[in-house]
């Protein structure tokens, strides 16, 4: 048995495994914190998403959940007007190069990015920001799914499941700053890739960037 | 080995040094300054014609390279050290005056005084450095050898007590030297000021095992040049400091980061490692001490992020250069997963010198909470560009009037951007805050690794904005949120402001961005991108209002916003001057003999405004374009 630890999340008192990330012991416990890259067995959280930010009693700003260890003692509140903020912030500047059509997304109602919405009373629209659509083509070529770059939230889910699970190493980040983007060696289709069509990166994808040809 | 045999090995070395640059001194010595500044400025012609006109007369003359001096506003510089005169420095020297220096100087015994720009020893005849109103004001300790000695030679360095402190730390239990090193609150120099003592007690805490001691010489700031020209000035001085360092923490292996772009700065710091592995101050048992330590060099990728110290350790362990989450810190786990202490090139510089004088004489220059001196590159509108070493806690005025003597062309001054693209547009009004690291950030900006940038009238504080967040938004490795998305929307409203475009509520979203992006973003090339946003705003507010409101840049540096406009009264009529600079033929000749502008055509490229004689001086530009309307010759 590992040693336990108890801390408070809004109010409530909760119990955790010592040495774990205080995003895992609320969500265990029903508490909502928003999140996309977030991988639990990651040692080295990503940290890339910036929306699980939090209060954390004696920390002067607010912090990501996904970094912060659970302790003793700690006291934690997972909304605040400077939290909200910065949450609504991320969501939208997520948004502004998101393609932006949940009817037409294979995706819809099972998205990453409507949960968040539906959770802190975000809109799933612009309101500040203008747009900046990506152009990218759509990868068709593996036979069970597709990859819609113009859909992708660069939370890196799918390249972790490829790397750790599926052990396969198919894809990877490529390119820095708005050109980052996943792809494989090369920029090869995935058809032409050491990518052994498992699907374990279409079920990791929160959002729509990664769909099966045909519904499951 | 004791302690006293560590010291008579140095003092082996020291004595062997001493008695070879003795014989030099018997000779005439001309140090040409071949620092990539000097090399910029023409340097290697001028040290060939030197070597040519002495070679020809069959002089008994040296002539070697030396680094940078700091006066980089009167490269190629030349020291000249004649026995029987003090030593002198020649400013902007160039072939002709090389060869003449030889025939009046070398080969007779005319100084040239009136080529002289000063003298480097007190004498009777003519002023130092240290007598020029920059020279009052600057307090050398990690510049001070630089250009004076050759980087190449490492007994110039040991001749000038170079190692010294490396055999005296040898000599004492490593705890006793990182004490000292604490007491003396050295804060790093590489941008956030964390004292390093702190940092290399936690690395001698973090077990026996294999450890690394890492430079930090990636210097991405656009306009920052002092790390490179410490490397390519004094290079055995950032080796001695890592070396101190290494034993304090019990590191064998060290390493230096240079960016790729700096080849010289590489290539002295290869000859230096070479040279110190021959006088058996790297490598096995350094000076018989039994301590071991060596050194290798890493070249960087170039990309700005890559300074970041976890992006840095990344990219040499060959993966992608992107910052990661902190902890784990690298004093537990850095390079390779071991505790690695990283430090920046400065911060290294002033080890030796700490250990040679101690923690209080350290203390006894700068400000309580941060002792020592700032090194600043000082570039922009200032008189007298160039690197300069001044104690902490002097004023922006006094480096910018006294040391950089002012603004050229009596022209106002209006702006200091410090820190780079992490840092800060500081007004007037801040130009008494004696500056260190904490009074920075108060003001909004940072001291970063001393990019200091001045900005007059004819500076558009919106524009400057601008520019530096294009480099940021280039620069972002794009791993995090808000800074690969927050950059490029901030980038877009600006550039919408400065187009004429702006509106106010764009202008709130940008403040609010700014914010987000500054508490939001992974690492803090995202944490401190908005500072030149949110200084401008704060203090330049009524430029913005300026583009937005009145589409007016008051500055007269945005293109979309202003018109030119040749001012019939002014308008010579018998010159065309203008005419044939103009690249696109938008200047015509009216009826009258008067030069008239198409607006239609005008790309607004300045030539005309420069091409026009200053007697004439009839070509302005107006903003907003507006007031072109109801002037002579335009049509409503
Ligand atoms: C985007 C970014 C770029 C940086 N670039 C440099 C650099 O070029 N040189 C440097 O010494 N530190 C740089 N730093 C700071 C380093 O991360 C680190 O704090 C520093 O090298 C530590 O050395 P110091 O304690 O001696 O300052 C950079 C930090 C960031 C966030
Ligand atoms: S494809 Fe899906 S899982 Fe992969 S990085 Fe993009 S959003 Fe994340
Ligand atoms: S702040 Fe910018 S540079 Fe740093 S991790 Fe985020 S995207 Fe990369």
């Amino acid at each position: 048995m590992s040693e336990k630890v108890t801390l408070t999340i809004d109010g409530r008192e909760i119990r955790a495994a010592a040495g774990g990330k205080l995003l895992w012991a609320a969500l265990d416990n029903g508490i909502y914190i928003p999140n996309l890259c977030a991988v639990r067995e990651r040692v080295r959280p990503a940290a890339s998403c910036r929306l699980c930010f939090v209060e954390v009693e004696g920390s002067a700003a607010p912090v990501t959940a996904c970094t912060q260890p659970v302790k003793d003692g700690l006291v934690v509140r997972t909304r605040s007007e400077r939290v909200d903020r910065l949450v609504r912030s991320a969501f939208e500047l997520l948004l502004s190069d998101h393609r932006l059509q949940c009817r037409e997304c294979p995706a819809n109602r099972s998205c990453g990015l409507q949960k968040i919405a539906r959770e802190r009373g975000l809109k799933l629209r612009l309101t500040r920001l203008k747009p900046l659509p990506k152009e990218a083509a759509i990868d068709e070529s593996a036979a069970a799914f597709s990859f819609d770059r113009s859909r992708c939230v660069l939370c890196g889910r799918c390249i972790w499941v490829d790397r750790e699970v599926a052990k396969v190493g198919a894809i990877g980040f490529t390119r820095r700053g708005l050109e980052r983007t996943v792809t494989t060696f090369e920029d090869e289709t995935l058809a032409e890739s050491i990518c052994n069509e498992c699907g374990l990166c279409v079920h990791a994808c929160p959002v729509g960037a990664l769909y099966f040809k045909q519904p499951e | 080995m004791t302690a006293a045999a560590i010291e008579a090995q140095y003092a082996g070395l020291q004595k062997q040094a001493v008695a070879k640059t003795a014989v030099q001194k018997s000779k005439p010595l001309v140090r040409v300054g071949t620092a990539t500044c000097g090399v910029a400025a023409g340097a290697i012609p001028v040290k060939e014609a030197f070597e040519k006109e002495i070679g020809s007369r069959g002089l008994d003359a040296r002539v070697v390279e030396a680094g940078c001096m700091g006066h980089c506003y009167a490269e190629p510089l030349v020291v000249i050290d004649k026995p029987g005169f003090a030593p002198l420095c020649y400013g902007s020297v160039d072939g002709d005056l090389a060869r003449r220096l030889v025939a009046d100087f070398l080969a007779g015994d005319d100084p040239c005084y009136e080529f002289a720009l000063a003298a480097l020893e007190p004498n009777d005849v003519f002023p130092t450095f240290s007598e020029f109103p920059r020279g009052v004001c600057e307090e050398k300790i990690i510049l001070e050898r630089c250009g004076f000695i050759d980087p190449e030679a490492i007994d110039d360095y040991i001749a000038r007590d170079g190692y010294a402190a490396l055999a005296k730390a040898l000599a004492l239990p490593p705890e006793e030297v990182l004490a000292e090193i604490k007491a003396a609150n050295l804060r790093g120099r590489g941008g956030a000021g964390f004292p390093a003592g702190v940092k290399w007690e936690a690395a001698r805490g973090a077990g026996d095992g294999v450890k690394y001691v890492i430079c930090n010489a990636d210097e991405g700031d656009p306009g920052a040049f002092m790390d490179r020209s410490i490397l390519e000035s004094d290079p055995h001085q950032v080796i001695e400091g890592m070396i101190i360092c290494a034993y304090c923490v019990g590191a064998a292996e060290g390493w230096l980061y240079i960016r790729a772009e700096y080849p010289r700065a590489v290539e002295r710091i290869h000859t230096a490692i070479r040279q110190a592995r021959e006088k058996g101050l790297l490598g096995q048992s350094i000076l018989g001490s039994g301590f071991a330590f060596d050194l290798r060099v890493f070249q960087g990728s170039g990309a700005f992020v890559c300074g970041e110290e976890t992006a840095l350790v990344s990219s040499m362990e060959g993966k992608m250069g992107m910052p990661q989450t902190r902890p784990p810190f690298m004093a537990q786990s850095g390079f390779r997963g071991r505790p690695t202490v990283l430090n920046n090139v400065k911060t290294f510089s002033y080890v030796p010198h700490i250990v040679s004088r101690g923690a209080d004489w350290f203390k006894g220059t700068g400000t309580p909470g941060t002792p020592g001196t700032a090194v600043f590159s000082l570039v922009g509108k200032v008189s007298h560009t160039g690197l300069v070493e001044v104690p902490m806690g002097t004023t922006l005025r006094r480096l910018i009037f006294d040391v950089g003597e002012g603004i050229p062309g009596g022209k106002k001054f209006k702006a200091a951007q410090i820190g780079g693209p992490s840092g800060g547009c500081l007004p007037e009004a801040a130009l008494d805050v004696p500056i260190d690291f904490d009074s920075l950030r108060q003001a909004g900006a940072i001291m970063g690794s001393g990019g200091l940038v001045v900005l007059d009238e004819d500076d558009c504080m919106v524009a400057v904005a601008r520019f530096f967040l294009e480099f940021t938004r280039h620069e972002s490795c794009g791993k995090c949120t808000f800074c690969r998305l927050g950059t490029k929307h901030m980038l877009d409203i600006l550039t919408e402001i400065t187009g004429g475009r702006g509106n106010p509520a764009s202008l709130e979203v940008l403040r609010e961005l700014a914010e987000d992006v500054q508490a939001g973003s992974l690492c803090n090339l995202g944490r401190t991108a908005p500072n030149p946003i949110l200084t401008t705003l704060r203090y330049f507010r009524d430029e913005y209002d300026a583009h937005i409101f009145e589409g007016r840049c008051p500055a007269l540096m945005c293109k979309e916003l202003i018109a030119y406009y040749i001012l019939p009264k002014k308008c010579s009529k018998l010159c065309d001057a203008c005419v044939g600079s103009c690249p696109v033929e938008a200047i015509f000749t009216r009826a009258d003999g008067l030069k008239e502008i198409d607006q239609q055509k005008c790309v607004k490229c300045d030539n005309c405004r420069k091409a026009c004689p200053p007697e004439h001086d009839a070509v302005v530009k107006l903003s907003p374009p507006s007031l072109l309307s109801g002037k002579e010759g335009v049509p409503k």
